[in-house]
């Protein structure tokens, strides 16, 4: 753990995996309550595509993959609002837009641009600057802040939106500040994750942490802890196995999912029989 | 307080999905403390009416007001609660009982505090109202159907709202907890509050009811009957027949007129 530390690098990284961590399930939790668990998948291809836009423009990747993305969060709202069928349809065409507006910018940029877009895929350590980490630091402060003030409202409208506008809550509104607050997540999970997985880290901790909980927050809560453990440990062990990181941090997730489906069945037992 | 205590004024409602008239030509006027029974066969639209009084149907024709206001420039929201047809269901993340009766506590104007001390003990009562105050720790999703549909009232109990609308608040409830309901009903009508049921089976709230309003009954005009319930026990049992049998018997005059 030493050694790993007296890298700049690896520190930098660290916290970045741990601010992915902290902020990617909190808003997982509310995806998946309104059962937009792809949403984040999407947002990751939008981003791509900013990733590939900022290669060919020569611009900084995060500001143009976070404008790119928040312009796909509008986007994929207003297709969803339009006709009520299309949401899975609207996902696809971000996916399919993004992946390949990503690729064909890249291709087209000078350089060896399009080999370092393999770093953003699936995540990679060195690729966190300094100033980055201001970046991302101030994204999600400002995601903790915005769950801070919204977060009640924006849990009404996953639990009904129809009740939520009879309590005078900005439905509307809200939905699209959740697409925002995911494309935010997948803007700071880009460079340690990956575009590709980095939505793992929404949903994986959220699905783990719900099969023993029986309340929004504290399924939020021990969702945030699985996110952390395995974004930093994940972050670790990469460095050590010299695999991506993306990978392993989804992987450890994961496993904490099966660890807790084998520990929820006597828990839920128990309570059933208590009940 | 409006001076005539005119809580709901609905004129000329239209509302039409594919071209097909849900509602055609509603008038209604509803008074602070009226208990306003809404029957109809299914289909007659009598979801689709709550759901325009309360701004989540665009009508194609027509004016609301509620509490002297147009629907457009209503704001005072936290004055009307609804209690959904609808079972929340299968949750895909675990949501508690208290959590679904503190929900109905969250506005727009309080995003800036903490809930208060008064809204958590308003669900509290509520929940002991509806007598699960013990199974507040519980999945909402874990609880049986009728279960639910009371912690659905508890929420909206708890709101304390001058205007309460139920859409078929004794669906899936057994006769014990049907009474149950009926009594808390009760309680709140004595406070004076505008209660709006829509309902199949009027037999254990009857009593209650001021004021029957029954749509479906005719082609160029929704509602059918308005007034207050005729004779005692006549919308009881099949009450397909017998809505035709009070539409005969009764010009379909009362409320306000255009």
């Amino acid at each position: 753990m030493i050694a790993l530390l007296d890298f700049d690098f690896m520190r930098r990284a660290l916290v970045a995996a741990a601010l992915v961590g902290l902020i990617a399930p909190l808003i997982g939790v509310f995806l998946v309550q309104r059962r937009l668990a792809l949403l984040g998948d999407g947002m990751g291809h939008v981003a791509l595509m900013g990733v590939g836009l900022a290669f060919l423009l020569g611009t900084a990747p995060i500001p143009t993959a976070m404008v790119t993305a928040v312009l796909g969060a509008f986007l994929i709202e207003f297709i969803r609002n339009r006709s009520r069928t299309a949401g899975d349809v609207a996902l696809a065409l971000l996916f399919y837009g993004g992946i390949a507006g990503g690729v064909l910018f890249a291709s087209l940029a000078p350089g060896k641009a399009s080999s370092s877009l393999n770093s953003y895929l699936f995540g990679s350590l060195s690729t966190v600057a300094a100033g980055d980490l201001w970046a991302l630091g101030i994204l999600a402060v400002s995601v903790l802040v915005i769950l801070a003030i919204f977060g009640r409202e924006l849990f009404a409208v996953c639990l009904d939106p129809d009740i939520a506008q009879v309590q005078g809550i900005r439905v509307r509104a809200m939905s699209t500040l959740m697409a925002v607050l995911a494309a935010i997540v997948v803007v700071v999970g880009m460079r340690v994750v990956g575009l590709l997985l980095v939505s793992a880290i929404m949903i994986v901790p959220v699905a783990a942490a719900q099969q023993l909980t029986r309340s929004f927050r504290t399924t939020a809560v021990i969702a945030v802890i699985i996110g952390l453990i395995s974004s930093i440990t994940g972050l670790a062990g990469s460095f050590y196995i010299e695999v991506p990181p993306g990978p392993a941090i989804v992987i450890l997730a994961l496993g904490c999912f099966a660890v807790l489906a084998i520990v929820a069945v006597p828990i839920r037992r128990r309570r059933k029989e208590l009940a | 307080m409006l001076m005539n205590n005119s809580v709901i004024n609905i004129e000329r409602l239209c509302v039409e999905f594919d071209g097909e008239h849900v509602l055609e030509d509603v008038n209604i006027e509803i008074m602070a403390g009226e208990f306003v029974a809404l029957l109809g066969p299914n289909g007659s639209g009598k979801t689709t009416l709550i759901r325009a009084i309360l701004g989540l149907e665009h009508p194609d024709h027509g004016k609301i007001t509620l509490f002297g206001t147009t629907l457009k420039r209503f704001k005072d929201w936290h004055r009307i609660a609804l209690v959904p047809q609808r079972l929340p269901g299968a949750s895909s993340i675990p949501v508690s009982v208290w959590e679904t009766v503190m929900s109905g506590q969250i506005r727009p104007r309080s995003r800036w505090r903490l809930f208060s001390r008064s809204e958590k003990m308003s669900a509290t009562q509520a929940l002991k109202d509806v007598d699960l105050w013990d199974r507040r720790r519980d999945r909402l999703d874990a609880l049986s159907g009728g279960q639910q549909r009371r912690v659905l009232v508890a929420r909206a109990l708890a709101c304390q709202a001058d205007i309460l609308v139920m859409d078929e608040p004794t669906a899936g409830l057994d006769s014990a907890n049907v009474a149950a309901l009926s009594l808390l009903l009760a309680g709140i009508k004595e406070q004076g509050k505008t209660i709006i049921v829509v309902t199949h089976e009027l037999d254990d709230i009857e009593h209650l009811v001021t004021r029957a309003i029954v749509l479906g009954a005719s082609k160029h005009q929704s509602v059918g009957y308005d007034g207050p319930p005729p004779v005692p026990g006549v919308f009881a049992h099949d009450h397909h027949h017998h809505h035709d049998a009070i539409i005969d018997k009764t010009p379909p005059v009362v409320g306000m007129q255009p």
